[in-house]
């Protein structure tokens, strides 16, 4: 087997270490068990190749396997989930119903929390009460349907539980910034235990998030923020 | 009533998202109970199937809802797997290439095209039209990968992007009515030839909406939003 050959079994991702939509294919490379190769880009100055694989967005993550790039994190997780369907474990379920319920709850983070999340952690006086608001209200909802499970998945963390996972590390980073406490455990006992599941969970644990440089990295976005900067 | 298949589906004559589901049930061959949403006010069954948008378009089958255009469709084609033509195509690389365009075509395309139709200032709107006109050129660079020199963006029969365009080409056509002309054939050539190619289709043609109604629509709804902007002017 030559080592052109041999290269192209090991796909290939495109990551920036902040982004918690790289770190949500890592988990998902690991559900599987896939090996990768792992190209962290410099983003204010990108890479030829991510512009070449990704010339629509210019955005990390990007996953090229066999020569081929996938672009978009939600595209790249049902990649993953059918290109190695009889490996580890499954990322979607299999029932279509069921599956139409995980990709309308997976689009729950970037349609309805996210949006109000952000504004609460950029904004300061009214504007920021009223998202905090907000983003609770959107939490309830998450809050309810989790119901006591272990995992929106189930009993192992599937394609919902990956695309909300940011809320399990960054939310508390948020919070510290902020001095606001958001998911507590008396109003979101359900979430609260998801939280620390999803971070012990197999996948996860041994690739945690980078917490102390992301904490870093937001308490300086929002001061700029404040400052008027971006 | 609603046939064999206890499909119901919750619409709305104008919704570019609704004509994409009826676009994949007709495609499928599959019948179904139509239920009308009025505009203004959103029926019991709406508000129980879908609490958390309040939106159309909703699938109801065997009494379980499903929402979201692109989740209706996909969920079509694996439900109903064994019957008519796929919409996705088979091969996990194609379906993720089809999936990427979709997303784009909702989240990029129809951004700016909401923004050049429904923006408050002249400003706000010619400048959504300079991206909807970006955004569409690039669509017709998708369209050359995805077809390959076939017909359609799944090739040489329809598939999931042609579905998830072809919902959107009643209000293209309004539109163009109306002064905004979003295929040019001189810009997006394939992209012209394609929308009639796909409009004229047997499984399309019935379900596509009345151009003129939608025109009359449209019309209703930009008196509206400068009516609504006049006032906030005040």
């Amino acid at each position: 087997m030559n080592h052109q050959e041999e290269g192209e079994k090991v796909p290939k991702l495109f990551g920036f270490w902040a982004s918690p939509h790289v770190l949500k294919v890592i988990w998902a490379l690991r559900i599987k068990g896939v090996q990768y190769d792992y190209i962290e880009e410099d983003l204010p100055n990108k890479s030829d190749q991510l512009l070449e694989y990704n010339p629509v967005h210019k955005k990390v993550p990007v996953l090229v396997y066999q020569g081929k790039p996938t672009a978009e994190s939600q595209v790249i997780l049902e990649f993953i989930d059918e290109a190695w369907k009889h490996r580890g474990d499954p990322i979607l379920p299999e029932d279509p119903h069921q599956r139409a319920m995980a990709r309308f709850w997976a689009r729950f983070q970037h349609d309805k929390l996210s949006p109000p999340i952000w504004k609460w952690f950029t904004t300061q006086g009214k504007e920021q009460e009223d998202a905090y608001e907000a983003s609770i209200e959107q939490l309830l909802v998450l809050e309810k349907e989790l119901d006591g499970k272990r995992f929106f998945g189930g009993d192992k963390i599937g394609f919902v539980d990956l695309s909300l996972g940011q809320v399990s590390y960054v939310i508390p980073i948020f919070e510290e910034i902020t001095g606001v406490k958001m998911i507590t455990e008396q109003k979101f006992p359900s979430m609260s235990a998801w939280m620390g599941n999803f971070l012990t969970s197999p996948s996860v644990k041994d690739h945690p998030p980078p917490l102390d440089k992301l904490q870093a990295r937001y308490q300086a976005i929002r001061e700029a923020f404040l400052k008027g900067e971006i | 009533m609603a046939g064999g298949n206890d499909l119901k589906l919750l619409g709305m004559w104008a919704s570019p998202f609704v004509v994409r589901v009826k676009l994949a049930l007709s495609l499928k061959g599959l019948s179904y109970e139509y239920v009308e949403e009025d505009f203004s006010t959103k029926s019991e069954l709406l508000l129980r199937s879908n609490p958390v948008h309040k939106k159309v378009p909703v699938l109801i089958h065997h009494g379980k809802p499903i929402c979201e255009s692109s989740i209706i469709l996909q969920y079509i084609d694996e439900a109903f797997a064994g019957t008519g033509p796929s919409l996705l195509p088979a091969d996990p690389y194609e379906r993720a290439i089809a999936r990427f365009w979709a997303a784009y075509i909702d989240d990029k395309m129809l951004a700016a095209w909401t923004q050049a139709t429904k923006g408050k200032t002249e400003e706000e709107r010619a400048e959504g039209m300079k991206q909807t006109l970006a955004t569409v050129a690039t669509l017709e660079g998708a369209f050359r990968d995805c077809s390959k020199g076939k017909p359609f963006f799944g090739g040489d029969s329809v598939g999931y992007l042609d579905v998830f365009l072809g919902g959107l080409l009643g209000w293209v056509r309004a539109y163009e009515k109306l002064g905004v002309k979003t295929f040019d054939p001189e810009k997006t050539p394939l992209l012209v030839a394609w929308a009639e190619r796909f409009w004229s289709l047997e499984a399309v043609e019935p379900v596509m909406p009345d151009v003129s109604k939608l025109v009359e629509f449209g019309k209703m709804l930009l008196a509206r939003a400068a009516a609504a902007a006049a006032g906030e002017g005040n």
